[in-house]
């Protein structure tokens, strides 16, 4: 292993410029001339607009425009990028999505009206001026008062019942089946709940369109700048690709929520067509928490059927997903193929059905956030593994061991469409076990009972699919896009490499881990390596960052370019050094003819191909830049087991986590270092779903966790350090044999937390408890326990 | 925020005179509540008087029997203060625990007594520990000051200038934290004053910070202090906790407070 | 409009400003020192931190004009003496205690000011200080490690082992 190759914990090359302030994200970049726009948002759940007055808006100082959605009335609405069948065969409900509200608005925060001025400050004084006569309308904040009989509807006609789909996977009646041979049948009712993702950059899009060209530029918050011109472009502004740049700059932070377009990025766009100057929207915070896609929200029930020996026979799992006022981007396919898919989990369960209802409510649309359909299942099925252990009387680790499958049975095909490359989970289970001192629990838990508190411990043994995905697959499964990826890399005459790639970083560190891919293939230092990404004007094209899909399709993409110029490179050593291209090797950056003292640099080949003077021109041509897309054979199957111990206090109802422990096979570790802190992070954001955070909407559909004053957004003092290590199997179907990393601490850590919660509360009698687990939550349940608590 | 007119006078005479002749006027301390509101939208006074040139507001006097704290004086400031540490140590150690590090560099004590938030934790301690708020026109006792939800007794060109502390045998502030604000979701202090026990309640009053006579009488007869004398119609509700669960953790906080204080 | 006067990183600096302009939004727009971010409208993200004579405050917190005449550091002008880096960037850099290094300026800005007060702080004392600091990317694990190094190094001692 080079000092900067794979396997090595590089420094990151990015952290420079963000470490000085010299970070070049949407909001610090400005244009000459630019002017500021404000959106006027929905203060009510539902209601219809019977009118807008903007003369005084108009008038006011500073004010170059006020549009409406009349305005926006012949350009496209918002599209939804995954169609999804109702169990009949039909297709899903799919209602229209204007970038500025028509007739109607449908949740607290939709897009109202839009102002251009001269200042921020100023449009937003003047939005205030913008009469909107509405008509309020009874809403549906929640699921149950969507689906109930005679409910009011979000969008009237075009989705009776509230309805978006009604989704199986799976056959019921032979699932049933096996429940009919069952010894036991354990059965749970949850919630997953809705969260807001909350990257600290909040979103901001700059408009700009220049006359002499045509041509239109957005910069914006995204996760996959190509993305948004695909759908703004051809879906809703009805721009041609060369006619439209999109750049994502520097992102801070995404996690699912920076993926999808939104209409403030239309808005911008458009609006700069009709005022002629580049327009710049930032959000407020508030803003952001009434329109950034939130996440999860799901109510499940599940029965498992189980035989005498503890061996799962069958799972039926019935959910309801909340889809918002709108469908955002990839909002169906989170609670279906990103869902149902992975309820077999690391599990020989042999019969499986799942039953989705995608459901309108009048809330902000709900779409993915990190892991994005995986934590729901994996949630759902660790709480029921853990519960059925108890209710059998089995361990908790022998239960999931006698379910296992065996690290010798891969390939293997569940029974939910998915087939899995490799695993080996026992070995994951045993270096978490190791690492959280498993075996010494009990003594811990005598000690902390000694102090008068509560100690638990929890434990989860999950997969999850990523490397998102194989075109033809989610193809015929609904998605209206292909997910490979491309790359482009560029050998300049000297040497040094410039690598162009869909993928984009927004603090995944791309810089650093493709650049170590380079400087492995080719043998250069990383520093002669520059990774770009970002821009669709340098990039050829980019499906983007999501689904842990950077390294394992981004990064195959970059492999796949680097291996066409190590082919066309050494031909023209072989020129240079007069030998046959096959007998021509290629090690740490040296070109050699076996058998022979011959050598040529990387470098001089490079020159060679920039200044072809002694040149095989008859068979090469000049220059020595390459492409490559790269669409992957399947998805990667990243598992582990994490594992959580906490201490409650009695008194309050307070958890503290004291130890989270979290061993992950993500294939092929590049750089340990970022891989690490890629875990840290999606454990702190699995920890703070399990006990801290929650969007809270009111029955009128006010959201009543608007802010950071009452959204719990997770400190630095609300968390251990964390045990994150790696126990890695090689993804068998591509050639770094990596998986994907950057979701698996979301995913498999609320049930090891939840898990430990109910196991330090058990002596109490208390068996359940939804996320998050307040300490008011705690509290309830130890009041209202079977076994009262000791005495204050 | 709206805009408004700027001022910054050099004594605290000329910021009342400022506030009397303003439309609508406030007084700026440190802002940390003051500003976000006016973000919001929620306040637009077409007037802001900054007391930051009123240099005589700053700063901590200790005789022994009394500590005076200027109203301009940073909670990060009380914090730190080796006077208050050695007279009042429950009272440095609760401004050392008010926001964040950056909220106490800025945040005065004068400020966030005028300000009265019911989830504020100084107005717990200024009531008890029988305080006095000393303004440009007199000197009110805290019973006298806090007169519920954001109101005091503060006329609108009234300014605090000092609070003076009786210095108590011995006291002890313990708060629950709102998970979300950090706010005091409950906050006790138990003050043994010369007078007797003083417990005040932040954080869980519909009408603010309050004195808990029933748990004072508790902590006087040597017993243990619970929450059974609370009157939980009197507490708020919200997401993060039920005025239920707020009357449990009075008892709670009373409880570690009194060990503390004894 | 009113006038405001500042030294920030060292230079005499002055803008004309609207009263209700906040000292972030003069660092950035009127300054152009982009360094400095603003991540929330509660003052809580603590994205915004810079040092006003010397202390660490939520610059999204306080108007312009309350810091006429004061000394102000941004992330910008940390780096003394024709270093690259101050000490506790280098240990946040040599850490991971930064991915997508929108919080990172408030971090550094914060966590110095911490070991102004505190030169040796513990793991819990850390995690303490930084209440007014989100990040939503780390999980705080190598920001906490970052401190302790960049404490040490900054009391002159060479970082720990691990």
């Amino acid at each position: 292993m080079s000092a900067t190759g794979i396997g090595a914990a590089v420094k990151r090359k990015e952290d420079f410029r963000f470490l000085t302030g010299r970070g070049n994200y949407t909001d610090d970049i400005n244009q000459p001339g630019q002017t500021y726009a404000y959106i006027l948002r929905s203060p009510h759940a539902h209601a219809k607009i019977n009118g807008i007055n903007t003369d005084a808006a108009k008038a006011a100082k500073g004010v170059l425009a006020v549009f409406t959605g009349e305005d926006m009335a012949g350009v496209g609405g918002i599209p939804c990028g995954w169609g999804v069948n109702n169990k009949d065969g039909s297709p899903m409900n799919e209602p229209p999505h204007p970038a500025l509200a028509i007739g109607k608005v449908r949740h607290v925060g939709d897009q109202v009206a839009v102002v251009v001025a001269e200042s921020y400050a100023k449009a937003k004084d003047a939005a205030e001026l913008i009469e909107v006569d509405y008509t309020e309308l009874p809403a549906v904040a929640h699921m149950e008062a969507a689906l109930a009989a005679g409910a009011p509807l979000v969008h009237d006609d075009a989705a009776p019942g509230n309805l978006c789909y009604d989704w199986e996977l799976g056959d019921e009646a032979e699932v049933d089946a096996e429940f009919k041979n069952a010894a036991h049948v354990v059965s749970i009712d949850l919630t997953n709940n809705r969260l807001v993702p909350n990257a600290m950059e909040p979103r901001a899009a700059i408009g700009d369109y220049n006359k002499g060209t045509g041509e239109y530029t957005l910069y914006t918050t995204s996760q996959n700048p190509h993305v948004i011109r695909l759908l703004m472009g051809a879906f809703v502004l009805q721009i041609p690709e060369h006619k439209l740049r999109v750049v994502a700059p520097d992102v801070g932070g995404g996690f699912g929520s920076k993926i999808y377009h939104y209409a403030e990025e239309a808005i911008v766009t458009w609006a700069a067509g009709k005022v002629r100057r580049p327009i710049k929207w930032v959000a407020e915070r508030s803003e952001s928490f009434l329109s950034d896609a939130h996440g999860r929200d799901h109510i499940s029930h599940a029965d498992l059927a189980i035989d005498a020996d503890g061996k799962f026979l069958g799972l039926k799992v019935y959910t309801k997903a909340n889809m918002g006022a709108y469908l955002s981007t990839f909002s169906t396919c989170v609670p279906t193929y990103l869902y149902a898919t992975l309820l077999a989990g690391v599990y020989t369960t042999p019969k499986i059905y799942a039953n989705v209802k995608a459901i309108f409510t009048n809330t902000v649309p709900v779409d993915a956030y990190r892991g994005a359909g995986r934590p729901e299942a994996t949630y759902l099925l660790e709480r029921l593994v853990s519960k059925a252990a108890r209710q059998l009387g089995m361990d908790q680790v022998d239960i999931r061991r006698k379910n296992f499958i065996p690290a010798d049975a891969f390939p293997y095909q569940t029974p939910v469409a998915l087939q899995y490359d490799s695993g080996d989970y026992e070995a994951t289970l045993k270096k978490a076990m190791e690492l959280a001192d498993w075996n010494g629990f009990p003594a811990r838990k005598a000690e902390a009972a000694g102090r008068g508190k509560l100690r638990g411990i929890g434990i989860s043994t999950y997969l999850e699919a990523c490397g998102i995905a194989p075109s033809a697959v989610v193809g015929s499964l609904g998605a209206r896009a292909g997910l490979f990826e491309s790359a482009n890399v560029r050998v300049h005459p000297t040497g040094s490499v410039t690598i162009y790639t869909g993928s984009h970083s927004h603090g995944q560190g791309h810089e650093t881990t493709f650049a170590q891919l380079v400087s492995e293939t080719l043998g250069i230092p990383i520093d002669n390596v520059t990774i770009d990404h970002g821009d669709t004007n340098r990039i050829a094209f980019g499906m983007g960052t999501y689904g842990s899909r950077s390294l394992a399709v981004g990064g195959e993409a970059i492999m796949k370019a680097l291996g066409k110029v190590v082919d066309k490179a050494s031909k023209i050593a072989a020129h240079l050094m007069e030998a046959s291209p096959e007998d021509v090797e290629f090690k740490d950056g040296k070109f050699t003819v076996a058998g022979t003292d011959k050598e040529v640099d990387f470098g001089t080949v490079a020159l060679t191909a920039y200044v072809p003077h002694n040149y095989p021109h008859e068979t090469l041509e000049p220059g020595l830049e390459e492409n490559a897309f790269y669409d992957p054979m399947n998805f990667t199957y990243p598992g582990g087991c994490h594992i959580c111990e906490v201490e409650i206090d009695p008194d309050t109802g307070v958890t503290q986590v004291i130890n989270m422990t979290a061993v992950d096979d993500v294939g092929r570790v590049i750089n340990p270092m970022i891989v690490e802190g890629q875990i840290h992070g999606g454990l702190a954001q699995g920890i703070g779903q399990a006990l801290l955070e929650s969007c809270e909407y009111d029955e009128s559909g006010q959201l009543i966790s608007g802010s950071y004053m009452d959204y719990c957004m997770p400190r630095a003092d609300n968390f251990p350090g964390f045990q994150a290590t790696t126990e890695s199997t090689l993804c068998a179907h591509n050639s770094l044999g990596v998986k994907g990393c950057g979701e698996v601490g979301a995913i498999g850590s609320p049930p090891a937390v939840i898990n430990a919660v109910l196991d330090a509360l058990a002596d109490l009698g208390v068996e359940d408890i939804s996320m998050p687990a307040t300490p008011q939550k705690i509290w309830q349940a130890i009041q209202s326990a079977s076994v009262p608590a000791a005495a204050e | 925020m709206y805009d408004f007119s700027y001022h910054t006078p050099s004594t605290v005479a000329d910021a009342a005179a400022a506030m009397s002749g303003a439309e609508d006027g406030k007084i700026l301390a440190g802002g940390q509540t003051l500003l976000p509101t006016m973000k919001q939208r929620l306040a637009s006074p077409s007037d802001l008087v900054s007391l930051r040139g009123c240099r005589d507001l700053v700063g901590i006097a200790s005789d022994g029997s009394t500590v005076t704290i200027g109203a301009m004086t940073t909670h990060g400031a009380v914090a730190a203060s080796a006077d208050v540490k050695a007279a009042i140590p429950a009272l440095a150690a609760l401004a050392g625990g008010i926001g964040d590090p950056q909220v106490r560099n800025r945040g005065t004590i004068g400020g966030s007594l005028a300000n009265n938030d019911p989830a504020a934790d100084y107005p717990a301690a200024v009531l008890g520990l029988g305080a006095t708020v000393v303004t440009t026109k007199r000197e009110l006792a805290a019973e006298d000051f806090f007169q519920g939800l954001f109101e005091t007794a503060l006329e609108e060109d009234e300014i605090i200038t000092a609070i003076r502390f009786p210095v108590p045998k011995s006291a002890a502030y313990v708060k629950f934290d709102n998970p979300a604000s950090r706010y005091a979701l409950v906050g006790v202090f138990v003050a043994h004053t010369s007078g007797g026990i003083r417990v005040a309640v932040t954080g869980a009053g519909q009408d603010g910070v309050f004195r808990a006579d029933g748990i004072e009488a508790q902590i006087s007869a040597g017993q243990t202090p619970d929450s059974s004398s609370i009157d939980e119609g009197g507490l708020n509700t919200d997401i993060h906790a039920s005025a239920a669960y707020r009357k449990h953790l009075i008892g709670v906080m009373a409880k570690r407070a009194a060990a503390a204080a004894s | 409009m009113p006038t405001v006067s500042m030294t920030v990183n060292g230079k005499q600096m002055s803008g004309d400003v609207e009263s209700r302009t906040l000292l972030a939004q003069f660092i950035r727009e009127t300054l152009d020192l982009t360094g400095t971010h603003i991540g929330c409208d509660t003052s809580q993200c603590g994205a915004c931190v810079v040092h006003v004579n010397g202390d660490s405050v939520k610059s999204c917190t306080m108007l312009a004009l309350e810091a006429d005449g004061a000394d102000v550091t941004t992330i910008e002008g940390l780096a003394q003496d024709g270093d690259d880096l101050h000490p506790m960037q280098e240990a946040f850099r040599d850490n991971h205690g930064l991915q997508c290094g929108f919080c990172t300026p408030g971090m550094v800005m914060s966590a110095i000011d911490l070991v102004k007060t505190n030169p040796n702080p513990s793991e819990h004392e850390i995690r303490e200080w930084l209440e007014g600091n989100i990040c939503r990317c780390t999980g705080y694990h190598n920001i906490v490690k970052s401190i302790a190094a960049g404490a040490a190094a900054m009391r002159g001692e060479k970082a720990a082992a691990e």
